[in-house]
């Protein structure tokens, strides 16, 4: 350590002596050459692609002829009244809408408890959050399938004790709970970065001035943990529009969402065009959401430049 | 600390653990579904046997689709780090003009659903006539992974300080002796971490293999289309072999990580 910090003293001496100007040009031209390799990768697998999925949504209906046709064929049978589409899209904003209540709510103790209160054990807990990040969300959304089943978990162990287990499976609500279940560490962990941002010392001085809980936590807590928090809200929000695993697996297609719409429509249907055109709307939506949170965060003072 | 306090402190916890328990309770069911000798899934279970599990581990079928995950896993990986490396350094560590919007560019694809940038890379090889199999499924994970990589690393390198690289340069080091010397050894535990995350979720990744792989399967796209048809216990069994092959890695990632840890504060103390 006392090596480092002569080295430091070392380089503050140097700083003294090297002109300031070409340093600052130095850094400029290093910065951009390092994004560049990022830059690339997400030109050609982000930017291209979803211009293709623009460029197909104008294309006429089920046929393949990209950039050669120009039609609003495609939005024009979304937005009419017969078609019932608009219908996956009130069920996927709406169960979306719920999922991102319902983390707010699950997540918030957990991640004040992460910040504040689990001390040395936090590290573990994290990583056990985690975790299942790294399992396909399939194969976990299929054990809560094993769970509610009858002469599943859940019903096998009432059954025990005279009971039975109720009706879950196959329904909108298991939909949500798998949704709440497969995006809480999106939540939990901007929420914790959010929360980790509201100094210890001002909490303290507000009780210590007689401040009551509810008054601190509207007061200080929230609003200092609000980047935080919107980051958690809009990643899952975000995230739960696009889902569709949640659907099929738990909701056994009582519910149509509008991802699972999309996917018809590029294998079963073969209608590329219509596809993209309701891809091109889900993107909008989610693009115009994430760019207006994203410009209002300071991205430096959340992941912890000082 | 009072009475409410620690009343608060012990709600926290039991939330906490209830929701712990939560989000494991599905991955042991799945467990008990792949160890039970009946072909459905009853409980209690009546029987138990581990037919199921040497079944899976014999057959053909299971033993490529590993091979494809291993191999997509392994080279999401080295790309991934390279590139998030830069990436990182470019995120966190110089000024330059383009960094504000650079870091929110970012972070889109991470904000993006998966199921439709799967879709959308799909048509992309499609126009530009890529036909999709195993190896564009490894691009379409570095889309998403890169991102997330690239945030890892940055975490750790916001605590670095740049004068070290400095001083190191001012004192006539080259570049390469620098990042070799200097800039790596500092940021290992970020990039560690970040290797760790890329590999974990190239091996779980399910939406974007789906529509990308073409007529190559991965482990989760295999389970996924057992369980839509044609199940039998070998599906919960292979993806317990799975999450329990991700639990191993990430134990012996973090026992790797403590231990060069020790030794590095052990050189540092006798030095």
């Amino acid at each position: 350590m006392s090596g480092a910090t002569a080295v430091a003293d070392a380089s503050r001496l140097a700083v003294g002596a090297s002109p300031a100007r070409t340093r600052a040009a130095f850094r400029l031209s290093r910065g951009a050459l390092c994004s560049l390799p990022v830059g690339l990768t997400l030109l050609l697998g982000f930017v291209a692609p979803l211009a293709t999925v623009a460029a197909y949504a104008f294309a006429t209906p089920k046929s393949f002829d990209v950039f050669r046709s120009f039609t609003l064929t495609n939005f024009a049978s979304i937005f009419d009244p017969a078609n019932t589409v608009w219908q996956s899209f009130v069920w996927s904003l709406g169960l979306a809408v719920l999922t991102v209540v319902a983390l707010a709510v699950v997540a918030y103790p957990i991640a004040w408890g992460l910040a504040r209160s689990f001390g040395r054990w936090s590290g573990f807990i994290s990583v056990l959050f985690v975790f299942p990040l790294f399992v396909s969300e399939n194969v976990r959304l299929y054990g809560w399938t094993l769970f509610f089943l009858k002469n599943g978990v859940l019903d096998g162990t009432l059954k025990l004790v005279g009971g039975a287990g109720p009706e879950v499976l196959y329904t909108p609500g298991a939909i949500l709970f798998g949704m709440v279940y497969v995006y809480l560490p999106f939540m939990l962990f901007p929420m914790t970065l959010g929360l980790a941002m509201v100094p210890k010392d001002l909490v303290e001085a507000a009780r210590d001035l007689g401040a009551s809980r509810l008054l601190i936590w509207r007061e200080i807590e929230l609003p200092l943990a609000t980047p935080g928090v919107l980051i958690g809200m809009l990643l899952t929000f975000v995230l739960a529009v696009g889902a569709v695993a949640e659907s099929k697996v738990l909701g056994g297609q009582s519910v149509i969402v509008i991802t699972h719409d999309i996917e018809i429509a590029f294998t079963y249907a073969q209608n590329w065009p219509l596809g993209s055109a309701l891809a091109l709307l889900l993107t909008v939506i989610v693009g115009a959401l994430s760019l207006a949170a994203l410009a209002k965060l300071d991205l430096d003072r959340i992941l912890g430049r000082r | 600390m009072n009475q409410s306090a620690r009343r608060s402190n012990f709600l926290i916890w039991a939330w906490t653990l209830f929701v712990l328990v939560l989000v494991y309770l599905p991955i042991v069911c799945g467990a008990l579904a792949g160890l039970s000798k009946s072909r459905y899934f009853g409980f209690p279970v009546a029987r138990w046997s581990t037919e199921w599990w040497s079944r899976a581990l014999e057959s053909f079928e299971v033993q490529t689709i590993v091979k494809t995950s291993l191999a997509i896993a392994l080279i999401v990986t080295l790309v991934a780090v390279v590139v998030a490396f830069f990436g990182a350094l470019a995120f966190a560590r110089y000024d330059w003009k383009g960094r504000r919007l650079y870091q929110k560019l970012v972070l889109l694809p991470i904000f993006f659903p998966q199921p439709v940038l799967g879709l959308a890379l799909l048509l992309w090889f499609n126009a530009v006539g890529i036909q999709p199999t195993w190896q564009t499924a490894i691009f379409a994970h570095l889309v998403w992974i890169v991102p997330v990589v690239t945030l890892v690393i940055a975490i750790q390198v916001y605590g670095f300080d740049p004068a070290l690289e400095e001083a190191a340069a001012d004192l006539g080091a080259g570049r390469l002796f620098v990042l070799r010397e200097i800039t790596l050894p500092i940021l290992w535990p970020g990039v560690w971490s970040g290797a760790l995350f890329a590999f974990l979720l190239s091996w779980g990744n399910f939406p974007l293999s789906l529509y990308t792989t073409g007529a190559d399967s991965t482990v989760p796209e295999w389970l996924y289309s057992k369980m839509v048809a044609g199940y039998t216990p070998m599906v919960p069994a292979l993806g317990t072999m799975s999450t329990l092959a991700a639990a191993t890695l990430l134990l012996a990632g973090g026992l790797i990580a403590a231990l060069l840890r020790r030794r590095a504060a052990g050189k540092a103390a006798s030095a």
